[in-house]
């Protein structure tokens, strides 16, 4: 199947082309792939992705899963109108 | 190993240092970082581009800065794009003082060449159409002003650096600089040591600690900003949007999310930057007031990153007395990305002996020294 084809990240359309070429470049960390090419930065925050990248990144460097390090986790968990943030302190303080 | 010169911190300013002095015919250039590629204040910080300031200095090197930008893709050979959308800052003043303050601004950066005007509230929603004019009192643009994408900014410069022959060390922390009669002789990591007479404090953040380890008290320190993201929608804002008085600036940028931050209250001095639901509440309230609309967006992500501030709110670039060989690209309070250029530039003329662009009397470190009252910048959110 054409590298092009497959994609890695929903949210931001990266396909594994994409990462093979930053790979060869020397971008072999998920934190500097992810400034790169917005992998991960979209609506579910790489919940898809961020594994994806993971085992591709330690086949790409022949070593094990869990020696790639995850990317630092930031909230939200999930997304919130920041209205709704708004009214649910009204009553606060 | 030996190198002509060892540049701490590969942030947009020791990208930046590294391009010129290697673009200048520099060999053996050295440049370390304790991350990865913009892990620090570059790439945490709000992607903004401005001219608009209220000290001379900084409207000096804002405008050198964004002529460089303007080109950057070509300059710097950049086979991506830096995204420089020059759509312009709204900046409101929300007290009478602000918007006394904003006309001399206004004068001040005019007479310096930066198109910036003084604007009213009704102007000011042509502009941004669902600005809430009750917010404020008036307003001043600079269409020129904009966003650029910080991590292709950084790693245009990278990449340029990279084939003029720069050589980068990441996720290799300094741990020491040897100074022999106060001067430079050589810097350790956790994995080299680099024989160098010369060194380029560039560390963002952690300037003030670098510079003790060369015996150089650099009067900075670091301090907690904070930023979130919402969700992509179809473009309804061109420029940023601006307030000191309020706290807050908020841009859409071209991907489609808008980028949204403030400074943190009473923030302690120190490395913390993790993210608070402090900053989300009173994010979420501020925005939604100036820009009502923006309320029905989800956020997305929040971050959060160092400010390295300086006294008067101004760079502290160059030579110190201190120490022969130690050189200070630190204290941009908040806006290293956007005077990026200008300092690479100066620095390499300061490094290599040249004349500089500009004068660098009230950039130097002296300049605290000498001065009985220091002129700070009022315009930093």
């Amino acid at each position: 199947m054409n590298k092009k084809d497959i994609i890695i990240c929903r949210c931001e359309d990266i396909n594994l082309e994409q990462i093979h070429d930053l790979l060869d470049q020397g971008y072999t960390t998920i934190e500097d792939i992810k400034r790169l090419l917005r992998i991960g930065m979209g609506p579910c925050q790489g919940k898809t992705c961020g594994l994806l990248l993971q085992q591709e990144i330690a086949r790409y460097l022949k070593c094990k899963t869990e020696e790639v390090a995850l990317p630092k986790i930031r909230p939200l968990v999930t997304g919130v109108k920041l209205k709704a943030i708004v009214e649910g302190t009204k009553d606060e303080r | 190993m030996n190198a002509n010169i060892v540049i701490i911190g590969a942030g947009i300013s020791g990208t930046a240092i590294a391009y010129y002095l290697a673009a200048k015919g520099m060999k053996d250039i050295v440049v370390v970082d304790k991350g990865y590629l913009t892990n620090g204040a570059t790439g945490r910080c709000g992607a903004g581009i401005r001219q608009q300031w209220a000290t001379k200095m900084n409207c000096i090197m804002a405008k050198k800065s964004v002529e460089f930008y303007e080109k950057a893709n070509q300059t710097l050979k950049y086979p991506g794009d830096i995204e420089f959308k020059q759509e312009g800052y709204l900046i409101v003043a929300v007290t009478p003082e602000e918007d006394a303050q904003f006309s001399k601004n206004v004068e001040l950066q005019n007479s310096l060449g930066i198109k910036s005007r003084k604007i009213t509230k009704e102007e000011a929603k042509e502009i941004v159409p669902h600005i809430n004019t009750d917010m404020f009192i008036s307003a001043t643009f600079c269409p020129t002003d904009g966003h650029i994408n910080p991590f292709k900014a950084n790693d245009a410069f990278y990449q340029a650096a990279k084939r003029l022959g720069v050589s980068f060390y990441f996720h290799e922390a300094v741990q020491s600089i040897q100074t022999v009669n106060h001067k430079v002789v050589s810097v350790t990591t956790d994995k080299h040591t680099f024989e160098t007479n010369k060194v380029v404090n560039a560390a963002g953040g952690f300037a003030h600690e670098i510079g003790l380890m060369a015996g150089v008290p650099i009067p900075v320190y670091p301090e907690k900003h904070e930023i979130l993201v919402t969700e992509p929608i179809e473009k309804i804002q061109g420029p940023m949007v601006m307030s000191f008085g309020k706290n807050l600036y908020c841009q859409q940028v071209p991907q489609g999310s808008f980028v949204m931050g403030r400074g943190t209250p009473g923030a302690l001095h120190n490395h913390d930057i993790e993210s608070s639901w402090e900053f989300l509440d009173e994010m979420a309230k501020t925005v939604v007031a100036f820009l009502p609309v923006v309320g029905e967006l989800r956020v997305i992500r929040q971050w959060a990153g160092s400010y390295n501030m300086s006294p008067d709110r101004q760079p502290i670039l160059g030579t110190v007395d201190e120490c022969e060989g130690f050189y200070v690209a630190c204290g941009f309070s908040g806006h290293g990305f956007m005077f990026a250029p200008i300092t690479g530039l100066l620095l390499s003329e300061i490094i290599l002996n040249q004349p500089t662009s500009i004068d660098m009397t009230e950039l130097c470190m002296n300049r605290f020294k000498n001065q009985k009252t220091i002129e700070v910048e009022k315009s930093v959110v």
